[in-house]
């Protein structure tokens, strides 16, 4: 469980004033957060990676994953500076070589995540990086694939979390966010991240 | 600290390449074996940021998706802002939009409405340069609203099919002429 929120970095608070709030998108009702404001601001977005660092150098930390796109601005940096390496996670047919890929639940349907194979060995600690975690799903489908070439996840990080989450899916992932949004939850989004919940323990 | 022979022979060494992707008769030039490489990926940064740290750019615009691995790190090192060129329909507030060509039928390109200030001077990253399409797409969009495209730089080139040329008097700086 996230364990920010007692005692706010500084930097913290100009990283969410830069975050833009985009209404209705990519449909009516969602309040989309937009992380490339925060990308406009140098310092801002170098506060945003120094946060991560700080927390995962000396962690014996071999893998950065980075779930495609957005995962793909936050990851590299951060491997770059701890001295791992970066690993893209990526829709299905992007990715030329051999892969593995894990199906996870969407709103309507379901979508998959790839992973080369041979990218990741067995025993290595890894971290999952994107821009933000809502029901967790992707995460969770992240972490399969890591687990599953028997890497160890050590936690995953977001600037963003949409909080209202928390008490669901969340709950099976060690989270670490820079800062957390007022996000809106439809009940369908509800239904969806107890059921990943539920499929998750039971394969455990 | 190695030569840039040195160091570029490395980067060259471990980019894979996969034949017959995304379709038969194409060598695939895989940049993901680069970046398992912390040592080979610090370097390709460090290239681009000896080149690019005293040339007073501001923006670094990196094309979706592989140029948002290499475009972030040397716009944190230069001390620019950081803009993300995407496919249509990703990006959520209001955009400007460029179309271009493909082998067979057309693609866009989107930027952000306000992202860039006229004047201020841009570098393009993607990880490799193939007809140059896209990069011109970008050039288009950025110069578009007035900003200055200094260079466009990219990991890889194919230089038989002549992207460089279709820049026209864009200069363009790689690591890595693949043949």
């Amino acid at each position: 469980m996230s364990d920010n929120g007692k005692c706010e970095d500084p930097r913290v608070h100009d990283i969410k004033t830069k975050i833009r709030v985009v209404p209705n998108f990519p449909k009516p009702g969602i309040m989309f957060q937009d992380i490339t404001t925060l990308l406009l601001d140098p310092k801002a977005f170098k506060d945003t990676v120094d946060l991560f660092v700080e927390r995962y150098k000396g962690k014996n930390i071999s893998v950065v994953a980075g779930v495609e796109a957005r995962g793909f601005i936050f990851g590299p940096p951060i491997a770059l500076a701890i001295g791992a390496k970066f690993v893209p996670l990526r829709k299905p047919r992007k990715l030329p070589g051999e892969v593995i890929r894990e199906e996870y639940v969407l709103e309507y349907g379901t979508d998959c995540l790839e992973m080369h194979i041979g990218a990741v060995e067995a025993g290595e600690r890894a971290l999952v990086v994107d821009d933000l975690i809502a029901t967790g799903g992707t995460l969770c489908a992240a972490m399969n694939l890591l687990e599953h070439v028997g890497a160890e996840v050590v936690e995953c990080a977001c600037v963003i979390e949409l909080p209202d989450l928390k008490s669901t899916a969340i709950r099976t992932i060690k989270l670490f966010s820079a800062g957390s949004a007022i996000g809106h939850l439809s009940l369908a989004q509800s239904k969806e991240c107890v059921k990943f919940l539920l499929a998750r323990s039971y394969v455990e | 600290m190695a030569s840039e022979d040195q160091r570029i022979a490395k980067i060259s060494s471990a980019i894979r390449v996969i034949p017959d992707f995304p379709k038969p008769g194409i060598m695939f030039q895989d940049i993901t074996t680069l970046l398992l490489e912390p040592k080979a990926f610090k370097d390709t940064i460090d290239l681009f940021v000896e080149r690019y740290k005293d040339k007073n750019i501001s923006v670094v615009a990196g094309i979706e998706a592989r140029g948002f691995i290499f475009g972030p790190p040397i716009a944190l090192s230069i001390g620019a802002k950081f803009v993300p060129m995407r496919k249509p329909k990703k990006l959520p507030g209001e955009v400007i939009s460029e179309e271009y060509s493909l082998e067979y039928g057309t693609d866009k390109m989107e930027m952000h409405v306000g992202a860039v200030q006229s004047g201020e001077r841009a570098l393009i990253i993607d990880d490799l340069i193939a007809t140059g399409g896209t990069l011109c797409a970008a050039i288009r969009l950025l110069e578009r609203v007035g900003v200055e495209v200094v260079e466009c730089a990219c990991v890889i080139e194919l230089p038989e099919l002549k992207g460089r040329d279709r820049l026209g008097d864009k200069p363009l700086f790689v690591l890595v002429s693949a043949v």
